[in-house]
């Protein structure tokens, strides 16, 4: 009887509760559980208790996001979906096509989003004009690291063509170092792999060969070239690179094994965390040619019912577009703001490049998404054409069959 | 009243696994059937659209990857593990001194997980940092075994790996068999003056064929399902050179929102399954009936 009265108690408080004043909630899914990520979580979950909300969290850690989104889909299906969920590019459009998100146009709106985002930003958040999803942070994908002392050692400067880079790999392979640090895991060859795509091809042909997936950009004569570029950089690699984990490689560019590494922005918190300065021990530049591929971290909201509910849904999109959270957040992560008027003082060299470059290729039109880090593509058409990397990459496949493997995975994958 | 119960006790107690079993295990098999024939992406959808993604897994090269090394690391898996597995048996069945503890030290890994075997090797096959490293560091510069790294030899890694794990369980499976033939008939056999190694192959061997046929229905259920090795030996590369069906199912389902190439690779990897089992139930309850 005790227990019975308890419960009406607790029961008309919560009704009561939710009646008068709706307190935000929210019960965020993410992945970023390892050490600096989660340090950049614990910002925004401050920011929004501060607030008066309340955060439950519910971080799902392994494979890159795979088991978070496999716990998704299970409380989708149940009918029962997360407040907001760490997703990105075309997967938030996909998940809008499955019915399950929720408009926050009046909180955008409100923020004005749409003036201080770059366009093509912008638009992975709308579905369907309306807004879905507030974007955290602007990874750069199309990096090249050094290791600054073994360029200077061997007389190279930072290569701006493939053929520089090319030259430079050959002169350090004479002097008994190894020139690219890569690790053979297919994200990894598939990073390389737009990276040339972009160099070789420009930002035209990437808008055709890796957004809109033109069959004829994929089997042309620069496709070809792009493969035999990938195989030229395959001699560049150590023989024991199969499996390596990509902070494995930056250690070998930092402790001078190897001269570069290419790879996305995060690479730059490992040589932060060993100590190494910007500029001065390792250097930082876009992979040869023009364009910048852009990987951007997302919270897409669920519809989800109830005030308090709704109330946290739209404090917690204010919060992540806020300048002060998109600038504590991406100095623990080591990337750039998504929004264009924070303040870069306090953020180091390779940072500031990187917000430049948004800028300027944002109005030129090759601020480009990136197919690698799923940014371009949906899922089954990107997984397509990364089979075709990694296998062209990991066995002696020629160009010209590459290019036709291509192709045809490309057509099987819909 | 408690002769109905008398009656139906066995049927009551084991209704409630009678049911689970029927919906979790042939429920979902009919499930994946029919969304196997639906164009489902990231959430299932129940609208049957024929064969196509039995098409599109057909014209997949990775899955052509995926089967051929199936049926590479099923055959050397099954055969190697049984003929190690039977030798060391024999071996051990030579009434020697410590014959508990050798046999305790070659079942241990079967104790381990396929986790734990897989990043073992990974380590021991490394090139950089393994045995190939090892040998040159013995003075032998030209040594070369770079399996682990190279996209044609990659999958006999993962062989050597699974052997290592299983040989030991099949040669505790073969011993049980030859402790069970009947020692008068070996004693018969030696009376007679027969050479040990007819003993074996004439007698021992033939009457032990129950017991091949469990070795190798556990160890081809092994193969098939090989999943964890591969993830921690491999990954599945380099490129996709050492995939399975099962890691290929994996990376459709749940890296790749692909629900319905997924489903239909279960389907075939079920039917691989079926095609080895069936065949043994038949001859089992034939052999009941008779």
């Amino acid at each position: 009887m005790k227990r019975f009265a308890f419960a009406t108690v607790s029961t008309l408080a919560v009704v009561a509760g939710s009646s008068v004043a709706a307190e935000p909630q929210a019960e965020v899914l993410h992945w970023w559980t390892s050490g600096g990520e989660a340090k950049s979580v614990a910002v925004l979950q401050e920011e929004f208790a501060s607030n008066g909300g309340t955060w439950t969290d519910m971080p799902v850690a392994g494979g890159g996001g795979d088991a978070a989104m496999t716990a998704l889909r299970a409380r989708v299906l149940a009918g029962n979906a997360p407040t907001a969920v760490q997703l990105k590019g075309p997967a938030i459009q996909e998940w809008y096509e499955e019915g399950v998100l929720a408009d926050i146009s009046s909180v955008a709106e409100a923020e004005g989003w749409a003036d201080v985002l770059p366009a093509s930003i912008a638009g992975h958040m709308q579905c369907d004009g309306t807004w879905c999803a507030a974007p955290v942070n602007v990874h750069r994908i199309d990096w090249i690291w050094a290791n600054a002392d073994v360029l200077a050692a061997n007389g190279i400067e930072m290569p701006t063509t493939w053929d520089e880079f090319n030259a430079a790999a050959v002169k350090l392979m004479d002097a008994g170092v190894i020139p690219l640090a890569h690790g053979g895991q297919s994200w990894q060859d598939a990073t390389v792999f737009e990276a040339v795509v972009l160099g070789l091809g420009g930002p035209e042909f990437y808008q055709k060969a890796l957004v809109e997936l033109d069959p004829e950009a994929l089997t042309s004569d620069t496709m070809v070239q792009v493969f035999d570029q990938m195989r030229t950089l395959r001699g560049y690699v150590d023989e024991n690179f199969s499996g390596r984990d990509w902070n494995l490689a930056t250690a070998m560019v930092m402790n001078g094994e190897a001269a570069f590494q290419i790879m996305g922005d995060w690479a730059k918190g490992e040589f932060l965390a060993a100590g190494k300065k910007p500029g001065e021990d390792f250097l930082c530049a876009s992979t040869p040619g023009d364009g910048y591929l852009y990987n951007v971290d997302s919270f897409a909201m669920f519809e989800v019912e109830g005030d308090d509910n709704r109330a946290g849904q739209e404090l917690l999109a204010k919060l992540i577009v806020a300048p002060k959270f998109q600038e504590v957040f991406n100095l623990n992560k080591g990337s750039i703001p998504a929004r264009t008027d924070v303040s870069l003082d306090a953020f180091d060299i390779c940072a500031k490049i990187s917000a430049e470059d948004m800028g300027s290729t944002s109005a030129g039109g090759s601020l480009l998404p990136s197919y690698a880090h799923g940014m371009a593509l949906r899922g089954s058409q990107a997984g397509a054409i990364t089979d075709v990397v990694t296998a062209h990459f990991n066995s002696d496949m020629s160009s010209a069959d590459a290019v036709q493997q291509l192709a045809d995975a490309v057509a099987n994958s819909y | 009243m408690s002769e109905w119960l008398e009656n139906h006790l066995p049927k009551v107690v084991l209704a409630p696994s009678f049911i689970a079993v029927l919906i979790f295990v042939y429920g979902f098999i009919g499930w994946t059937a029919w969304v196997s024939l639906t164009r489902s992406k990231l959430l299932p959808k129940y609208e049957i659209h024929g064969f196509i993604q039995y098409e599109r897994l057909f014209d997949s090269p990775r899955w052509d990857t995926a089967i051929n090394n199936l049926y590479i690391f099923g055959a050397l898996f099954i055969v190697i593990a049984m003929v190690l597995g039977l030798l060391l048996a024999i071996l051990l069945d030579q009434k020697i001194r410590v014959e508990g503890v050798i046999r305790t030290i070659y079942l241990y890994p079967m104790a381990l997980s396929m986790i734990v075997t897989g990043t073992a090797w990974k380590w021991i096959l490394n090139p950089g940092l393994g045995i190939e490293s090892m040998v040159q560091g013995w003075g032998f510069p030209n040594f070369e075994f770079d399996w682990l790294v190279n996209p044609d030899y990659a999958i006999y890694t993962i062989v050597i790996a699974a052997i290592w794990q299983s040989s030991g369980f099949v040669m505790a499976l073969f011993l049980a068999g030859l402790r069970s033939v009947d020692g008068e008939i070996i004693k018969a056999a030696q009376v007679d003056g027969i050479p040990t190694w007819r003993i074996y192959t004439a007698i021992i061997i033939p009457s032990m064929a129950p017991i091949f046929l469990s070795a190798f229905i556990v160890l081809a259920h092994l193969a098939i399902k090989s999943f964890d090795l591969v993830i921690a030996l491999t990954g599945g590369g380099p490129g996709y050179a050492t995939d399975l069906p099962a890691t290929y199912m994996y990376a459709m389902a749940f890296s790749r929102g692909d629900i319905g190439q997924a489903a239909s690779s279960a389907m075939i990897m079920m039917l691989v399954v079926f095609a080895i089992v069936v065949p043994y139930l038949y001859s089992e309850l034939r052999a009941k009936n008779d």
